[in-house]
């Protein structure tokens, strides 16, 4: 299982507490991670990446193992801890705002 | 006896101040959707539990949230908003093209008469429908298609069509206004529109009384004389006798004529309310006095009214979409200010008391007439 943690707005939208669990097939990527979790979560759609062209969005980060992964191929492969299940996929808000 | 219901979006949720037809005590709940901000929450005149609220952040972008039960429960519906076909350009603040981009939704107008239809007016404007309670939304793309489109240009708020008014006689005509290209309609449902903005002029833009290019700021209607219009363009007060077909300026002695709301007595329709803003480098009332101010005659005379209300030190705006009215005897009207203040008057204007005066910013202000 592939966790994912939100940010708080996210959880509150999607109606979750917690990290949210997702099945996730080989090879396990940004991108299929997110379509995941649009699949399970589809009131997220729109709130991370854009509907039409997937970009994420200007103020939304990907970290995973201490890392920003951010600028990474949406395609490449999460790093093996994060497909293992052992270290989450954070989704976090860009501090903003001054 | 009726109640009131007055939904008020801010910069940070969203609040619903409800009361018996006395208007004294207010009940207020919130924040709705805590920390984002809500456009515009209004409810359904065909169901007044039916309501529809506009949230969004930076970060996250838009979300349209429903509600069947007047506010006390929400769900999310659909926030994609797809521009029907090639979009093009519009004109940046500096004159160049640039390409049509939804940023948010900034009004939301639900239908006469089928709770499930809505109409949603956004940034960059265009205006979508729903008439599926907001599972889906498609582009009256005919506005944005009708000519003159590159030619628009954003106000300092963004290009954003924040004025939707439905004729309440006939269902085919709707009225827009969008922040800076105008005023425009349409007489066949949404499928083609045309500019209504004869007789405005707008020094600040290159041709003064251009086809578009004017800055709306909101405009409004009595439900029983939907030819007659009023508007609070950016600098002037203007009034339409003929659905928009032509204007002319009734400022007459207000103070200012610069500020953003306008709004009809719900009872008689020569009576209208605006709030002077001192000017558009300053938006604040003039001298820190806060006061709206009524005209009996359908424009032109106007008078202050200042009871209950700061005359002194007061520095707050009220934007666009602050000011409603209830249908009450007498009339009740209600604005918001970006201080975070909503002042009602129980007797049309002539005393006034705020009902909740320590919210966020206030965005928009709606009131519900309950049975």
């Amino acid at each position: 299982m592939i966790r994912v943690e939100l940010p708080s707005h996210l959880r509150t939208l999607a109606r979750v507490t917690g990290e949210v669990q997702l099945e996730v097939p080989a090879p396990v990527t940004q991108r299929s991670i997110l379509d995941a979790l649009e699949a399970k979560y589809p009131t997220l759609c729109g709130t991370i990446r854009d509907h039409a062209t997937k970009q994420r969005r200007p103020f939304i980060r990907f970290f995973a193992c201490s890392e920003d992964f951010s600028h990474e191929s949406i395609d490449a492969p999460v790093p093996d801890p994060v497909a293992r299940g052992v270290e989450p996929f954070l989704v976090v808000g860009a501090i903003a705002g001054g | 006896m009726s109640n009131v219901r007055v939904l008020v979006g801010t910069r940070k949720g969203a609040f619903i101040l409800e009361s018996d037809g006395k208007r004294e005590k207010w009940n207020v709940t919130g924040p709705h959707f805590p920390g984002w901000e809500l456009y515009h929450v209004k409810g359904s005149p065909a169901d007044p539990n039916r309501l529809y609220a506009s949230q969004s952040t930076g970060w996250h972008g838009q979300v349209i949230q429903r509600s069947n039960d007047g506010g006390k429960t929400w769900e999310p519906v659909s926030n994609k908003f797809a521009y029907d076909g090639v979009t093009g350009t519009h004109q940046w603040y500096d004159g160049t093209p640039h390409p049509w981009e939804f940023k948010r939704v900034w009004h939301l107008e639900p239908s006469l008469k089928d709770p499930d239809t809505v109409y949603a007016g956004i940034e960059d404007a265009a205006i979508f429908r729903s008439t599926d309670a907001g599972q889906n939304w498609h582009e009256l793309k005919g506005l944005r298609e009708h000519g003159s489109g590159p030619r628009w240009q954003p106000g300092a708020g963004g290009l954003c069509l924040h004025t939707i008014l439905l004729d309440p006689v006939d269902p085919k005509r709707i009225f827009i206004a969008i922040s800076a290209a105008g005023a425009f309609r349409t007489d066949d449902g949404g499928e083609t529109w045309r500019p209504i903005n004869k007789g405005l002029h707008s020094e600040y833009i290159p041709e003064a009384t251009a086809d578009v290019g004017h800055c709306v700021h909101r405009i409004a209607m009595h439900p029983s004389r939907p030819k007659v219009l009023f508007m609070q363009k950016h600098w002037d007060v203007m009034r339409s006798d003929d659905a928009g077909d032509s204007w002319k300026e009734v400022s007459g002695n207000l103070p200012t004529d610069f500020g953003f709301v306008i709004d009809v007595h719900s009872h008689e329709p020569e009576t209208i309310y605006v709030v002077p803003i001192t000017s558009d480098q300053f938006h604040f009332p003039p001298d820190g006095k806060l006061r709206v101010y009524r005209s009996r005659s359908g424009g032109n005379e106007w008078e202050p009214l200042e009871k209950g209300l700061p005359q002194k030190d007061c520095y707050v705006n009220v934007l666009r979409d602050a000011m409603a009215v209830d249908s009450l005897d007498s009339c009740g009207i209600y604005f918001g200010t970006t201080g975070g203040q909503v002042y009602a008057s129980k007797d049309a204007g002539d005393n006034w008391a705020p009902i909740v005066r320590d919210l966020p910013a206030v965005l928009s202000v709606e009131v519900q007439t309950l049975a």
